[in-house]
């Protein structure tokens, strides 16, 4: 008895904070806009009894589903998500790996006040952080000042409202994701594996590629996975680094809740988004059960 | 050990393959090796053999080009290797934890320093599966490590090491990890193994009983320093210190003073009488000694025996260790001298038992006087 309710705490967790939450997002996707309060239609009519609910069932259609086919748009809008999400995972993974890898190698002091340093920017809101990225990219932000100073450009450059300046800001915000999990690899490799290979006739580098890179597997793919899961539904740094022409399904979700206020719609992008993300979401948690059987 | 094939220290001719000069090994103020010297010959077994801490492992680091010495030279076959780097050495090391890839099988392994080599590609597989026979474990070619026992991991290790055939192979405790049955089975199989290759092995381990089985020569260290190297036997029979003897084995450790003495033969004045013994050298009377006897060289007995040396005392302690029992006994000194007995005779049956008054005796030839 008190097993099972020790079990069921994390069940009802999950159940009222995602479960009854995606139940809700799910019917309204299903239901026609409509302009009144809450802007769409049908509602649950319980005092009609058993027609009430024969009523609202078949007034539900999969409407806004066949719309998303149908624009452009929506398609577009979840290509350009996913490509962002890959090429700032591998950019992060680029800038991430070798901070990890220099704090593994670092003295045993050291590591506590480096891991520190990795963590302490959440300290700081991450919107004023993004705003932050917005004074510093800008036509007359600090860097084009900086660059201009030195010389080496002639003219500012655009880099607010670019693609790039959401790159940047992502490899920034979640590089602490893609840190922690290779540094937790890579600390607990046993150092004579690199002198094995070492006293196998490697030089240091292929010592590296051939046993530090496979055996940090594990923490690049754990890594890997906690950037580009959130990245895909990025909503605040594409809106406000981003240009018109940077299309993110995170902001075209927002556009169909509140300027548009068609809550069937946007709810329609929410739940096909929650599908493509289940994939990544689910090949994750392969890799960690898969992890945790090879080391036991 | 006369008729045991390979002697080259004794040989003043021979030019050893291995040479420590003077090498100290500092890490800040903690001095790891203290100015050592050592020689290590040819198709040698050389087992190094101390407590943790006591610079062993350093000394092997050194030699496998993971540490610098920070004075003094190391030479490989009469050439300086300070500048060759780890990966250049023709000197190859097994790791006390194995160290295998987990992400390679233990074929892979075992090729993995071959294709590091100059060896063809085309010939690398049939070295592989050569080392593999060798330590018979050509079934599990395709196998991940963590998919064998610790046993096989052990094999699986010491193939690899052996794949590049170097000059020497390190042995870092290399049976540490293996429980004791197998690992005296192993012992074997490495001597084994040593004697068909003819590679020159040197082991670091703190187990007295795998350096003493394993090794043509043992060089006993403490604190940064060699106390003495010699062979087990010499070792065992003829420890130069009080440390060596107190390391080596089971030992009774009389201290006493000269009483006379010629160069043959001695006497040894100590708190229970006199003890008569063959001394290396002549000693001053009233030189402090130390006379070392092992419990296994005392007798037991209820009479007084006519031996050269005989003690009087009391069962104080029987520990019962199966095929032998060491008794303490206590001489009406008030000293614990401690003898060992085979039991020859079923338990029930045994001659002595707790507070029977019985009599120590031993040769003149059985202890050792020591002056360290």
């Amino acid at each position: 008895m008190r097993r099972a309710l020790v079990i069921s705490i994390p069940y009802l967790w999950l159940i009222a904070l995602f479960l009854i939450p995606f139940g809700i997002v799910l019917k309204i996707s299903l239901s026609d806009p409509q302009v009144s309060i809450p802007p769409y239609t049908p509602h649950l009519d319980l005092s009609a009894g058993w027609a009430g609910i024969k009523d609202f069932f078949s007034k539900l259609d999969f409407e806004n589903f066949i719309w998303l086919t149908e624009d452009d748009l929506y398609w577009k809008a979840y290509l350009s998500s996913l490509r962002i999400a890959f090429t700032s995972t591998v950019l992060t993974l680029m800038v991430g790996f070798p901070i990890a890898y220099g704090m593994a190698q670092a003295p045993k002091e050291w590591q506590p006040t480096l891991m520190m340093l990795i963590i302490l920017p959440f300290w700081t809101s991450f919107l004023i952080r993004v705003y932050a990225w917005m004074g510093i990219l800008s036509t007359e932000g600090f860097l084009n000042q900086f660059l201009l100073w030195t010389g080496l450009i002639g003219a500012p450059l655009q880099i607010i409202n670019t693609d790039w300046a959401v790159f940047i800001a992502i490899v920034y915000t979640y590089l602490p994701f893609m840190v922690l999990p290779i540094y937790a690899t890579l600390e607990k490799l046993d150092p004579s594996y690199t002198e094995a290979a070492l006293d196998l006739g490697c030089s240091r580098a292929q010592a590296f590629w051939s046993v530090t890179i496979p055996l940090s597997k594990s923490g690049v793919i754990a890594g890997c996975f906690l950037v580009f899961i959130p990245v895909v539904g990025e909503f605040v740094i594409p809106s406000l680094l981003g240009g018109s022409k940077t299309l993110m399904i995170g902001k075209v979700l927002w556009d169909e809740f509140f300027s548009n206020r068609d809550w069937p719609v946007a709810s329609a992008v929410a739940v096909v988004l929650l599908l493509i993300l289940i994939i990544p979401i689910v090949l994750f948690q392969k890799q960690q059960e898969r992890t945790q059987e090879a080391e036991s | 050990m006369s008729n045991d094939p390979i002697q080259p220290w004794e040989d003043s001719q021979a030019t050893p393959l291995i040479r420590f000069e003077n090498v100290t090994k500092r890490f800040g103020d903690f001095t790891a090796v203290d100015n050592l010297t050592l020689d290590i010959y040819e198709k040698e077994f050389f087992a190094l053999l101390g407590a943790s801490g006591c610079g062993k492992t350093t000394l092997m680091r050194m030699l496998a080009g993971f540490e610098q010495p920070t004075e003094g030279r190391i030479t490989l076959g009469g050439q300086d290797i300070a500048p060759i780097p780890v990966n250049k050495r023709d000197i190859n090391m097994m790791f006390q934890s194995y160290a295998l890839f987990p992400h390679l099988t233990v074929a892979d392994n075992i090729a993995f320093g071959l294709k590091r080599s100059d060896m063809p590609a085309s010939e690398i597989a049939g070295r592989v599966e050569e080392m593999l026979k060798m330590v018979q474990l050509s079934q599990l070619a395709k196998r991940k490590p963590h998919q064998i026992s610790g046993g096989q991991r052990q094999r699986v290790a010491l193939a690899r090491s052996l794949a590049k055939n170097p000059k020497v192979l390190l042995l870092d405790e290399p049976l540490a990890a293996l429980d004791k049955k197998l690992r005296q089975e192993t012992q074997f199989e490495l001597m084994d193994i040593q004697e068909k290759l003819g590679t020159t092995f040197m082991i670091v381990t703190h187990d007295q009983e795998e350096a003493m089985t394993v090794a043509s020569r043992v060089a006993v260290m403490n604190a940064g320093v060699i106390k003495q190297i010699a062979t087990p036997d010499a070792i065992y029979e003829r420890p130069n210190s009080a440390y060596v003897a107190d390391f080596i084995g089971e030992v009774n450790l009389i201290t006493g003073k000269i009483a006379s003495g010629t160069e043959k033969s001695c006497k040894i004045a100590w708190g229970g009488g006199s003890i008569t013994a063959q001394p290396r050298r002549k000693l001053a009377k009233g030189t402090e000694v130390r006379y070392a006897i092992r419990p296994e060289k005392i007798m037991i007995s209820a009479k007084k025996p006519a031996a050269t040396n005989a003690v009087r005392g009391k069962v104080h302690d029987i520990a019962y260790l199966g095929n032998i029992s060491t008794y303490h006994v206590q001489t009406e000194t008030g000293q614990i001298i401690k003898a060992q007995l085979a039991n020859a005779q079923r338990l029930s049956r045994r001659s002595f038992t707790w507070e029977d008054p019985v009599w120590l005796s031993w040769t003149d030839t059985a202890g050792i006087v020591l002056t360290e």
